[in-house]
């Protein structure tokens, strides 16, 4: 079926929905007696991260050890990477070792399409983030929560029509907003991004989304999901707010716009939480918060992306 | 290219109704059976043999499905296949009778996951097959307990089981080159 998941942007309406119904089949083996299956096994996964993350490669371990895959952590820091190896030496490296699918966290966008498109190594490539262009899986988990906070088990076959969402915060700097602007268009839901004028990207035009500059208006209009984003500080070399205070007050999910919100409106962030900056520990810790939920969910979707790129006739397929 | 219908909807019904007094038969009532059937056919014949066993004995029996994609040896060899949803009776199957059905019994490499895929659902005392076609050729030291209809066929031909719940219409049919 698949051959990378490079962008959500790429997935149409039949596919996204495709591996949201494999990820719940996956969610429904974690309640088993035994949680591992043996699907992947004599398979090689390879986490290649070039950028520090401990939550997205611990998900992705998981999910590619509960489907028998052996796997390998590459971390760039203190690797032949910080010898000045290239990214082509690196995936012949793998290449050479039998990799099935690369894991790839890069600081540069598009990375991972390069490895993808470069002939350099055979294996699946699944984007774990790039720079400030994708993190298809992170959107995808999204999804997947929002899918089953509104149907339950009755999940399967669902999209998000008709739904409203607001992505707040800095849109900038942030690929999992970029890649559910794209996933939640494409299964139905209507997006407003809400950030200070600073933290949006320059030109939108081709997004489909609203943009508003107010938290308080855009709650106004009831959302059914408000995504909270990272404050980004490690990309920020430059001053797009006074200062932290001023910025939780004016774009932060603070207690009290928590407690104006419609009873069933959910609150998501992608983590690591900046407590007290974009959400207060009451919003984050709030019943409808599903930031506990996104983390347990990551593990069947990846679960789900390592089994459609790896099972099946990679030759034939393509 | 010919086809030639082996079972209607009739004989199907038939069959069924026979397995399922077979399954009571040699379980001696029905007392801690499980019927689950295989995705996609299997349960829905699972279904149907779980509510003729409950008709016959005045009692329900417990009964789902048990998808078997994510224990296929051969996911390699063949496009990606989607899994479909298992379910498992609540009270689970630790120290039950569990009847696996599936419509066709073919290499026995499906059951071979099947069996894998029930040891990590849990521990049952006995596990039977049923199957509503056994076309012989098998690859693997299993055989059914309880068959609809013995169906000698050659590797090159196939059998197509269709069900109502699926495919609207109901019966079995062989294609060959001069079936």
């Amino acid at each position: 079926m698949m051959r990378h998941l490079l962008s959500t942007r790429d997935l149409d309406r039949e596919q996204a929905i495709g591996i949201l119904d494999v990820a719940e089949d996956m969610a429904q083996t974690q309640h088993r007696e035994v949680r591992k299956l043996p699907t992947l096994r004599g398979k090689t996964v390879v986490n290649l991260f070039f950028e520090d993350s401990t939550r997205t490669r611990i998900s992705f371990e998981a999910a590619a050890k509960r489907l028998s895959a052996d796997v390998i952590n590459f971390q760039a820091k203190g690797s032949s990477v910080s010898k000045g190896e290239s990214l082509k030496d690196t995936a012949q490296t793998l290449q050479a070792m039998g990799a099935d699918a690369v894991v790839i966290r890069h600081s540069a966008s598009g990375a991972p399409q390069t490895l993808a498109n470069s002939g350099w190594i055979t294996a699946g490539i699944l984007n774990a983030g790039d720079g400030t262009h994708e993190h298809p899986t992170q959107a995808l988990l999204d999804a997947f929560t929002i899918r089953k906070r509104l149907h339950g088990d009755a999940s399967r076959g669902h999209d998000l029509d008709g739904l409203n969402v607001a992505i707040v915060g800095d849109v900038l700097h942030s690929r999992v907003a970029r890649s559910n602007v794209w996933l939640l268009d494409t299964l139905g839901a209507r997006v407003t991004l809400v950030s200070p004028p600073t933290l949006l990207p320059v030109d939108t035009s081709g997004w489909p989304v609203e943009i508003g500059y107010d938290l308080d208006e855009a709650l106004a209009t009831r959302p059914d999901v408000v995504m909270m984003l990272r404050i980004q500080a490690e990309r920020m070399h430059a001053a797009f707010f006074p200062n932290a205070r001023e910025y939780a007050r004016r774009w932060g999910l603070d207690d009290v716009r928590v407690g104006r919100l419609d009873p069933d409106t959910i609150v998501m962030h992608p983590g690591p939480m900046n407590r007290g900056l974009e959400i207060s520990a009451g919003a984050a810790d709030s019943p409808r918060s599903t930031v506990r939920e996104q983390v347990a969910n990551g593990v069947s979707l990846r679960m789900a992306a390592l089994y459609l790129l790896l099972s099946g006739d990679r030759e034939d397929t393509e | 290219m010919s086809t030639r219908i082996v079972l209607q909807q009739a004989d199907i019904g038939r069959a069924l109704t026979r397995i399922s007094h077979e399954i009571l038969e040699s379980n001696r009532g029905p007392d801690d059976l499980v019927i689950l059937g295989i995705p996609t056919r299997g349960a829905v014949l699972g279904r149907r043999v779980a509510h003729l066993i409950s008709d016959i004995a005045g009692t329900p029996v417990e009964s789902g499905a048990l998808d078997v994609t994510m224990y296929r040896d051969d996911l390699d060899r063949n496009p990606t296949r989607s899994p479909a949803p298992t379910q498992i009776p609540v009270s689970g199957v630790d120290g039950k009778v569990v009847v696996l059905v599936d419509d066709v019994l073919y290499s026995g490499r499906t059951i071979r996951a099947a069996l894998d895929a029930l040891g990590d659902v849990g521990r049952p005392r006995v596990v039977r097959l049923a199957t509503l076609i056994d076309r012989g050729h098998r690859e693997l030291p299993i055989r059914p307990d309880f068959v609809g209809k013995n169906l000698p066929s050659a590797q090159s031909e196939r059998i197509y089981v269709r069900l109502d719940e699926t495919d609207g219409v109901e019966n079995v049919t062989i294609e060959g080159e001069d079936a």
